[in-house]
């Protein structure tokens, strides 16, 4: 395929995905929107006027970054291992392996769909937000970065999660058993600088913690721990995750006999 | 001219030790409309699957148009389009977007691939269902949207695995008509079929495979010149008795006073037939082949097999 044919496949692959998400937004864009509203309504407004500062900022505004994050990880992972995983249910993946498609523009067309809603339901919470409190944004790059960087990571972490799954039941267990685990003691409703140093240390190998405060630091410019290393390391860690999800997709796992 | 497909030595081993594919050995040259034949399980779709890249080989080589599938995999995808046993596009989306989606795979620009679309979906009467969710169509759209799937980026070889499989026979005349303007226009075709009068009507060249072994490869005129003997069945005007006549190379058996089967080999000509019904004061209303001449061969084929098996 000529450059002009791989744009169309990739223009192709990608437009399908979103036209996914989006036809079935009460599925996908409308729940984070609701779930998150309750969470600045409860956390924020009514436990959180009683919290009072947290890394000096109001705890209201201390969480809205965590939340967005949140919102990110679990729609980015969701989009791509539910989409991937359809595809192989119906067959319809078929389509793609059957295509003159290259599997790195394959890998890459759900991980863009991936990122496309973490990135919207990321800016819909964020919207959101507005309705509670005032947010103004410390450093552009960062923000913007992490945001793309942290979807990037699970969309290539559902993508992976999909090759593997046989069952729905399969795509359900890491976000229920890991992913929210690790999201809710990554940082999102506290500062690790409160735990004492044994459940500090603890925190820091929870990948979660460096994104969260990446992105915070981004919107109030407080983070726990050191941006810029963290964003490195995220940044080598999805290097890793498409080498995987590449190779798992050249063997055909779970795909071709 | 190049060959439009060429199998050489293709062996399919799966992973629980069975061995689909045993060395087969096909050349299909351009233009023809070719018909895979085989009892179920003979190796037909594991032939198709390897074709369509959706099984991996054991061993050999698979050529489409020239072009090596394992070296030089995206030229050898352009000229194939496949139409599979299985329904396999995607359950909720439009088939109008399946089409296009399809076409984009291909490297086709949005436009085109929305008039051909629009032309395809046309031509197999599936137009005024082009909003229509995949999963809402019944089993002969359902056909009919993979065929058109198939054509949207005008593969210059096409491979139908039991296209008419549980479709009406109206529908099946329809694709007939469409496959064979299809191949009118340039188009090689092979088709896997288990309706023979399918075979026989549209194809001119026949492969049967048994076992993962390639039993016959040869013109359908050809193959059907194999048949040593053929039955009729005669509908009377009235009532007989049993024919006691003995003549070689023609055998009477009356199934019932009013429906007389007759077997005679190629040495004897329909009109001896007649002859001598007529000089026995036998009338006849009408007459039909007691059974398909393909099947005939085809079922002795795979018979001998099984006896050679059973050996």
């Amino acid at each position: 395929m000529n450059f002009t044919q791989l744009r169309i496949a990739l223009y192709t692959l990608v437009q399908k995905e979103i036209r996914r998400f989006m036809r079935i937004w009460p599925q996908t864009l409308l729940p984070p929107a609701i779930t998150m509203s309750l969470y600045f309504v409860i956390f924020g407004n009514l436990v959180g006027s009683r919290i009072g500062q947290m890394g000096g900022f109001s705890y209201m505004q201390f969480i809205v970054p965590g939340l967005i994050m949140m919102a990110v990880i679990t729609n980015s992972y969701a989009n791509v291992s539910s989409s991937f995983f359809s595809a192989k249910f119906q067959k319809s993946i078929e389509e793609l392996i059957m295509s003159p498609v290259p599997l790195h523009m394959v890998l890459c067309g759900y991980v863009i769909g991936g990122v496309a809603r973490g990135v919207l339901v990321g800016a819909i919470v964020t919207a959101m937000s507005l309705f509670f409190t005032d947010l103004y944004i410390h450093n552009i790059f960062v923000t913007i970065y992490t945001v793309i960087i942290t979807s990037l990571l699970f969309s290539l972490g559902g993508f992976i999660n999909a090759v593997y799954a046989k069952s729905f039941d399969d795509i359900s267990i890491i976000p229920t058993f890991v992913l929210t685990p690790l999201t809710y003691l990554g940082g999102v409703f506290y500062s690790i600088s409160a735990l004492s140093p044994f459940w500090q240390n603890l925190s820091l190998i929870n990948p979660i913690v460096y994104m969260v405060n990446a992105f915070r630091f981004g919107i109030l410019g407080h983070s726990d721990v050191n941006v810029s290393l963290s964003l490195l390391i995220v940044t080598l860690f999805c290097g890793v995750l498409y080498g995987i999800a590449y190779y798992l997709l050249s063997r055909g796992s779970g795909m071709r006999e | 001219m190049t060959d439009a497909l060429t199998l050489r030595d293709l062996s399919k081993t799966y992973r629980n030790g069975f061995q689909a594919l045993k060395g087969i050995n096909l050349t299909v040259p351009e233009g023809e409309f070719y018909a895979l034949l085989g009892p179920n399980g003979a190796g037909k779709s594991t032939t198709i699957s390897i074709i369509s890249s959706l099984a991996r080989k054991t061993s050999g080589t698979v050529e489409i148009f020239g072009h090596d599938l394992d070296t030089h995999p995206s030229q050898a995808k352009q000229c194939l389009g496949v139409v599979p046993q299985e329904f396999n596009f995607g359950q909720f989306e439009k088939i109008f977007d399946i089409l296009v989606t399809q076409a984009g795979y291909y490297g086709i620009p949005p436009k085109i691939a929305q008039q051909r679309a629009e032309e395809y979906l046309e031509k197999l009467g599936l137009w005024d269902k082009r909003n229509t969710q995949g999963r809402m169509l019944s089993g002969g759209m359902k056909r009919r949207l993979m065929i058109a799937r198939a054509m949207m980026h005008e593969p210059k070889l096409l491979i139908l695995d039991e296209p008419t499989a549980g479709v009406d026979i109206e529908l099946r005349r329809s694709m007939w008509d469409f496959l064979t303007e299809m191949n009118e226009k340039g188009t090689s075709i092979i088709l896997t079929t288990h309706y023979l009068e399918e075979a026989e009507m549209l194809c001119r060249q026949i492969a049967i495979i048994d076992r993962g072994v390639i039993k016959e490869d040869t013109s359908m005129k050809a193959f059907l010149n194999q048949l040593s003997e053929e039955s009729f069945i005669f509908d009377l005007e009235s009532p007989i008795e049993p024919i006691m006549i003995d003549i070689i190379g023609v055998k009477f058996n009356l199934i019932d006073p009013m429906t007389l089967e007759v077997t005679m080999d190629k040495a004897h000509s329909l009109n001896d037939l007649f002859q001598l019904l007529e000089a026995q004061g036998i009338r006849v209303r009408s007459m039909r082949n007691k059974s398909n001449r393909l099947e005939e061969l085809f079922v002795k084929l795979v018979e001998k097999n099984l006896e050679g098996v059973a050996e």
